[in-house]
């Protein structure tokens, strides 16, 4: 279930890990945006791989040939779905990803898009969920750096849950479609990416300081 | 004897000449039936005084169409479609007929041979309008169901307008013909003829009776016992018995034989053996449809034509005009929208077969003159010859306007979303069925064995007795409409066949089939199977990897020890199945394969092997950092 992106400055992986897809508001909309973005390869994990046995080989293959990988998820307990966490544990091997010779990753950039369903107030050291979402994917962010994957702020949308009722998902998409036109012209602010909270803002503070 | 032969030959010949040229320019097999009995008829003069005799017979084509469609339609579903029924079909017969009434009257008819007219002109052709639904693959839409309830009424309309007409026989024409008089009697071989009223009325009731109580009860064994015999020519015969037996009881007993034909197929609707009677019916309600419509593309009459063409033609564009308008008007009032709206108009707007039974028994007795008989028959086939005209113009013309729009688009409910036809419905048949069912997809079940169906349907699975192989019954079982086929049959030999046949005709369906073994799924694969499994390994390998877990393997282990025998098969499939390619034709598995074989069990040996027994196994997955790591990392953050 994958579309393979064409050559372009700047090639992205889409690796999307979605176990319930029939009750998507949010994410199938974006990936089913994305799909049709010449730049990026998005791959539906869930679908390529649904008993888990995960081609290690063909996985790292799709690595090598990507210059941005994101991983698209839903938040499940603060983390990825178990299909993405499986892939971590088997695609990210050691002499590969990391440890002696493990260079393969090296200089690519990586980032999540997530959606979450608690209000971003909620994810305050203050709020109901005591992290901010980028705290609480520190693992993830962790791994990039062991792995040196370049990592930037999370793509998130909160309140997920009722995004479609208030009439927020076609903005969001749309900032969406316009963060992977930027990555794929290589025009992305590296050093700006990377020390937002929520690439959401990204273009905002654009606008702000031209 | 020859003469027939030459008759018989000139027809089929027109016919397999016309219909496929007008198929191929789009104009729809019905127009070339009718073309093909214009070259036939006034064009060459080939056809002789057989054309009315040939009519009257290639009319029970319309008889076993209606059994058909009767068969379509479950008693419940027949119920619930009685607003529409009585509706639509009340609102048009009474509206249309009103309407030409009037303006025959002040045209200075009487009201006799003016209401004659009307009811005559009322009536539409359900040969060509269900048959051009069927062709366009337009049966499910709105438009189509609408059409449908209005014919369905008329058709059952004509019993009544029949007794009606001899009520409205004009004094001095009776007595200015005399041998219509022994005409009719020659016409009624009726066993109804001379009881008084209420008799009749009972023995008409007894036999509907019979027809349904008969139809539901004793049908059945009557095809088991059939079917049990297993010679397929009997089948057909007995299909071809029970619809002829009651045209012949409705004959006799002074109903319509088309109706009668009708409540016997919605009696039928629910049998197991619907699907294989469809299969055997419809070949010759074809052939009989289209030589009635070779019949009235023969039927008109040049020199009449050309003598009174601005009447006549005035006439039959008035009454479809009219015809039209009445219909749109309903179509307005029952708030059909969009093309479904322009669909129900345009389809009905022509005068129908009925109406040459009208006319010649509203002759018989002696309703309308001679001059005005044959100007009728003029018209309505002159509305039925342009009624494939009004389709195309609806395809090409309205249809186009509404798809831009996608509202028109979700007001077609299409009862057929994604059928899938199951051949074979034993142990294996009956999961994938289930499966499919509880997701709420639309399974046609078909099996030859008798009793397997008996069982099924036991159990309230809705199975049909039917020989899958049989082109025919996939047809029947609507692999138009199909987007898959599973192939679970138990003989080899047609399964092969069946795959080789349906992948020819059906190109775009997916296949999927259940092999026995290596061979037997290596031979599927070449018929072109999309997709294949043996019956046996999944369930060995269950079975292989319990025994694993039996002996105290860890149930994960065995998990994936399971996985790996099945990645590996799977990729080494492709070479062993082109190693058998190059030797099947001689012997089935020769040394070359038998050693790619033996190559693919130590491949499965030495992935198994290495997992359990090294630590640096070929087997990847979960594999921690090496002892030195963690002092590794000491040392490069050091560094």
């Amino acid at each position: 279930m994958s579309t393979e992106a064409s050559p372009s400055p700047c090639r992205i992986l889409l690796l999307f890990a979605h176990p319930s897809q029939a009750r998507s508001e949010v994410n199938g909309v974006l990936f089913n945006a994305a799909k049709q973005h010449k730049a990026v390869t998005s791959v539906d994990l869930y679908a390529e791989y649904p008993d888990f046995n995960i081609n290690i080989e063909r996985e790292q293959q799709r690595l090598l040939e990507h210059d941005v990988i994101i991983f698209q998820f839903p938040i499940y307990w603060y983390s990825t779905p178990a299909l993405l966490k499986e892939w971590q544990d088997l695609v990210l091997e050691y002499g590969f990803a990391y440890g002696k010779g493990g260079d393969a990753l090296k200089g690519k950039h990586f980032f999540c898009a997530v959606s979450a369903g608690g209000r971003e107030e909620a994810y305050q050291t203050d709020g109901f969920n005591h992290f901010t979402l980028r705290q609480l994917l520190q693992p993830l962010e962790q791994m990039a750096s062991i792995t040196q994957l370049t990592y930037l702020a999370p793509f998130a949308l909160f309140g997920s849950r009722t995004a479609k009722e208030e009439h927020r998902i076609t903005q969001h998409s749309a900032l969406w479609i316009k963060l992977l036109d930027t990555l794929a012209q290589g025009e992305l602010d590296i050093s700006k990416a990377r020390q937002l909270q929520n690439l959401t803002c990204y273009f905002d503070e654009q606008d702000l300081h031209p | 004897m020859t003469g027939y032969f030459l008759q018989a030959f000139i027809y089929l010949l027109a016919a397999v000449i016309a219909v496929p040229v007008a198929k191929r320019f789009g104009l729809g097999s019905v127009l070339g039936y009718l073309i093909a009995g214009l070259i036939i008829g006034p064009v060459l003069g080939l056809e002789g005084e057989e054309t009315n005799a040939i009519q009257h017979f290639a009319e029970f084509g319309v008889v076993m169409m209606l059994f058909l469609v009767g068969m379509e339609l479950e008693p419940r579903a027949l119920w619930n479609m009685k607003l529409r029924l009585l509706g639509l079909g009340g609102l048009q017969l009474l509206l249309t007929s009103a309407v030409i009434t009037g303006i025959a009257m002040l045209a200075g008819l009487s009201w006799q041979v003016a209401l004659t007219i009307g009811l005559i002109f009322a009536l539409s052709s359900t040969a060509i309008v269900l048959q051009t639904f069927q062709e366009k693959g337009l049966q499910h839409t709105e438009g189509a169901k609408g059409a449908f309830s209005i014919l369905l009424f008329q058709d059952i309309a004509v019993i009544p307008m029949l007794a009606l007409i001899p009520l409205l026989a004009l004094p001095e024409l009776a007595s200015a013909i005399n041998e219509t008089a022994s005409q009719s009697a020659g016409h009624g071989d009726s066993l109804v003829e001379g009881l008084p009223g209420w008799l009749y009325g009972l023995v008409i009731i007894a036999s509907i009776a019979f027809v349904t109580v008969g139809g539901h009860y004793l049908s059945r064994p009557l095809f088991r016992f059939v079917a049990s015999s297993g010679l397929r020519e009997i089948f057909t015969a007995t299909a071809l018995m029970l619809v002829i037996g009651i045209a012949a009881l409705m004959g006799l007993v002074g109903l319509s034989p088309a109706l009668g034909a009708f409540l016997a197929g919605v009696v039928l609707a629910n049998s197991e053996f619907r699907h294989e009677l469809k299969a055997n019916i419809e070949p010759f309600k074809g052939l009989l449809l289209g030589l009635f419509f070779i019949t009235v593309g023969a039927g008109i009459h040049f020199a009449t034509l050309i003598e009174n063409w601005v009447l006549i033609l005035s006439i039959t564009l008035g009454v479809m005009v009219l015809k039209a308008l009445v219909l749109l008007l309903i179509a307005l009032l029952f708030d059909l929208k969009g093309s479904n709206r322009w669909l129900l108009t345009l389809s009905l707007a022509q005068a129908g077969e009925f109406g040459f039974v009208l006319i010649s028994f509203a002759a018989q007795n002696n309703v309308l003159a001679t001059d005005l008989i044959a100007l009728l028959q003029m018209v309505v086939a002159l509305s039925m010859f342009l009624t494939p005209g009004l389709f195309i113009l609806f395809e090409r013309v309205i249809m186009p306007r509404y798809m831009h729009g996608s509202g028109s688009r979700q007001h077609d409910t299409v009862d057929d979303k994604g059928n899938v036809i199951i051949a074979g419905i034993g142990r294996f048949g009956q999961i994938v069925n289930r499966l499919l069912v509880a997701n709420d997809f639309k399974t046609v079940i078909l099996d030859i064995r008798s009793e397997q169906v008996d069982l099924m349907r036991q159990i309230g699975t809705q199975a049909y007795f039917g020989d899958a192989s049989k082109p025919g019954m996939l047809d029947t079982a609507g692999i138009e409409q199909a987007s898959l086929m599973v192939i679970a049959i138990d003989d080899r030999e047609t399964a092969v066949e069946m795959v080789k046949y349906v992948k020819l005709a059906h190109p775009e369906l997916k296949l999927l089939v259940r092999a026995f073994d290596r061979g037997h799924g290596y031979r599927l694969r070449q018929a072109g199977a999309d997709y294949l499994i043996s019956e046996t390994y999944h369930s060995a390998l269950e079975m292989g990897a319990q025994a694993l877990r039996s002996l105290g393997v860890h149930p994960f282990q065995a998990e994936r020890q399971k996985h790996a025998y099945r990645d590996i098969e799977a990729q080494q499939s492709d070479v062993l199945y082109e190693a058998w390619k190059d030797d099947a034709s001689g012997e089935r598995f020769d040394n070359n394969y038998r050693e790619l074989f033996m190559e693919l069990q130590q491949l499965i040996d030495d992935a198994l092997k290495s997992d359990l027994h090294d630590n640096h196994s070929k087997r990847r997955g979960w594999t921690p950092p090496p002892k030195g790591y963690a002092e590794e990392q000491l040392k490069n953050q050091n560094d």
